[in-house]
């Protein structure tokens, strides 16, 4: 079974685009990511809810997944794997500081929760009702080569047919670029699924 | 399918797998009530003894690992001597298995400053490099089924070609960050855990530094192998378990598909023993029809160790399948009659050939292993 790119989505922090093509999005002050969430015209507050890195996410798999017939419905059939560097940092960092000082303890289970950063898969399974593989990886820089390598090898699981692959990082920038592998037999989807894709589009998507 | 070839624990328990399999089979755990500072409540955990560590490391060169990447390094060491490989060749991948590495760091750094040290992907490379391993470690931080997916990933790399050999390695510390974040969850016990016993108070922490070493399996090959691994999602919260038992259930039953049941020596749940989990266990194992199959925990004597529980677990699991042996799961008195499962009181012999690791995390990922015992050249035909 061939396997092709058949959508890709970027977010960065004041830009979004699906398959190279600019989301319109209202100028305004505030968060990118709320700005997106309003231009989307999603209706999910948990999103309010959710830190960065599953706000990024979430808003990622919103663009590629808009429109899909079968969004709903392909439960186990579809993996979401994941990469960054910065981990969850960003919430730990928060998270942290709820408990340093000990006249000003006050540990919050909501924040403690992202406090993982595979939670940004189980936001996107939730939304989507997605059963199957979720994993996180961890490296110091954008590595198509490993990213190409486990999405390849999350397609051994005799029962995923596509993949949500996605770097997305919160801690030192950021940034995601999500991608949905599928197997095909008859007509391709966009592109090839390779490394090499990966990095022209991802490049394609940073350059606006 | 791969070959196990060698492993190692280092926990509160032991040094070596042979000192943490004999501490179980005596019935002892490695929890006490601990205190940090600058924690408002004390609490009961399984910590990896430090002075003791800091000796056995004493002919490693030491740079400046912290304590979390020593024990890892120990671990690999010592996995590595058994298993008769050299772990500085382009042909050993390593794959590195934590939740939270070395967050410890985050105590008293100022809000905004960055150190490398934090990051996990450092840790790994801190341990590959000690070795002069010139592969990029795979890096693996998925909650608490860590050290499942990483047996995974190793088990798809070395079927793939990539490496000849896989050293994959779980390694969690505790912290006030781990622990006062459980606190806030009210998710531990204040005694030695209790899983699947109709009275359980919760689960404890625990620290563990476990490493396995693959082979890719070639005809004849006898001991453990570990055949299968699938990894599934509830959809359905991000850090309770699903009434249903929907991820941890599609999970057994991809991984169980052709198997007979009653080819299975023991499960080997995850049994947080808290509330829910083990709930949620029991519901998922009947839907599979596996309610009948001696079930044990092993986080009675180890507490969870996070990241690490799925490497420190599988390796105690095979090691008593290799000795036919199904250990008993601490701290189980009574049964959940509302959930009934066959949880092992007493430990007891087996001669049945599989065993299967339970994992399931935050994130709603749920992971299960299929390990078998190969005794003979003739019982390795299929799977």
């Amino acid at each position: 079974m061939k396997r092709g790119i058949a959508r890709y989505s970027y977010i960065n922090d004041h830009r979004a685009s699906l398959d190279g093509k600019t989301i319109a999005t209202a100028r305004g002050e505030g968060c990118f990511l709320t700005t997106l969430y309003r231009a989307l015209k999603i209706d999910y507050p948990r999103f309010f809810k959710m830190d960065n890195l599953s706000k990024l996410g979430f808003l990622a798999s919103e663009l590629i997944l808009e429109g899909d017939e079968r969004r709903y419905s392909r439960g186990e059939e579809v993996a979401i794997i994941c990469f960054n560097r910065g981990s969850s940092l960003e919430s730990d960092t928060r998270y942290q500081a709820t408990i340093q000082e000990q006249e000003d303890y006050f540990p919050s289970p909501s924040l403690f929760v992202y406090t993982l950063p595979n939670i940004v898969a189980a936001e996107i399974a939730i939304r989507n009702k997605i059963h199957g593989e979720t994993a996180f990886y961890l490296q110091e820089h954008f590595d198509a080569r490993a990213l190409f390598e486990r999405v390849s090898e999350a397609f051994e699981d005799a029962g995923t047919r596509a993949v949500l692959a996605a770097w997305i990082e919160s801690f030192d920038a950021r940034e995601a670029f999500m991608t949905r592998v599928e197997e095909y037999d008859g007509e391709p989807p966009l592109f090839p699924f390779s490394g090499d894709t990966i990095v022209k589009l991802l490049n394609k998507s940073r350059n606006g | 399918m791969i070959a196990w070839i060698g492993d190692n624990i280092i926990s509160s328990l032991g040094f070596t797998t042979g000192e943490n399999y004999q501490a179980v089979l005596a019935g002892r755990s490695g929890t006490r009530l601990r205190e940090y500072a600058g924690l408002p409540e004390s609490f009961m955990a399984s910590l990896i003894d430090r002075e003791r560590l800091e000796s056995e490391c004493a002919g490693i060169p030491a740079g400046k690992e912290s304590p979390l990447e020593k024990a890892a390094i120990l671990s690999a060491t010592r996995a590595a001597t058994e298993a008769g490989i050299d772990l500085s060749s382009p042909r050993v991948q390593f794959f590195f298995s934590s939740t939270k590495g070395n967050v410890a760091l985050l105590d008293g750094l100022a809000p905004g400053s960055r150190r490398e040290e934090i990051y996990p992907w450092h840790s790994a490379r801190i341990v590959s490099r000690h070795f002069g391993n010139p592969n990029e470690p795979v890096v693996i931080s998925n909650a608490c089924i860590s050290g499942a997916s990483a047996q995974v990933a190793a088990l798809r790399a070395l079927e793939a070609g990539r490496c000849d050999h896989a050293a994959v390695i779980g390694a969690e510390m505790l912290s006030r960050f781990i622990v006062s974040g459980f606190q806030c969850l009210k998710a531990l016990s204040p005694e030695t855990c209790r899983p699947f016993d109709a009275n359980r108070t919760g689960l404890n922490l625990g620290e563990a530094a476990a490493t396995v070493i693959y082979k890719r399996a070639s005809q004849g090959d006898r001991g453990i192998m570990l055949a299968r691994g699938v990894t599934r999602n509830d959809a359905n919260h991000i850090s309770g378990p699903s009434r249903t038992g929907e991820g941890c259930f599609l999970a057994l039953k991809a991984t169980l598909d052709g198997i007979d049941p009653g080819e299975i020596a023991f499960v080997n749940a995850h049994g947080t023993a808290t509330p829910y989990n083990d709930r949620m266990e029991a519901i998922a194992l009947a839907r599979a029809g596996l309610n009948n199959v001696p079930v044990n925990s092993l986080k009675g004597y180890f507490g969870h160790a996070l990241g690490a529980a799925g490497v420190l677990e599988s390796i105690i699991s095979t090691r008593a399948l290799m000795e036919k042996w199904v250990i008993a799961s601490k701290g189980f008195e009574t049964r959940e009659e509302e959930y009934p499962l066959n949880v092992t009181k007493q430990g007891a012999r087996t001669g049945k050939p599989y065993c299967v690791k339970m994992l399931s995390g935050f994130g709603g990922c749920n992971a299960v292993l299929l390990f078998k015992r190969v005794d003979d050249e003739t019982g390795d035909r299929e799977i």
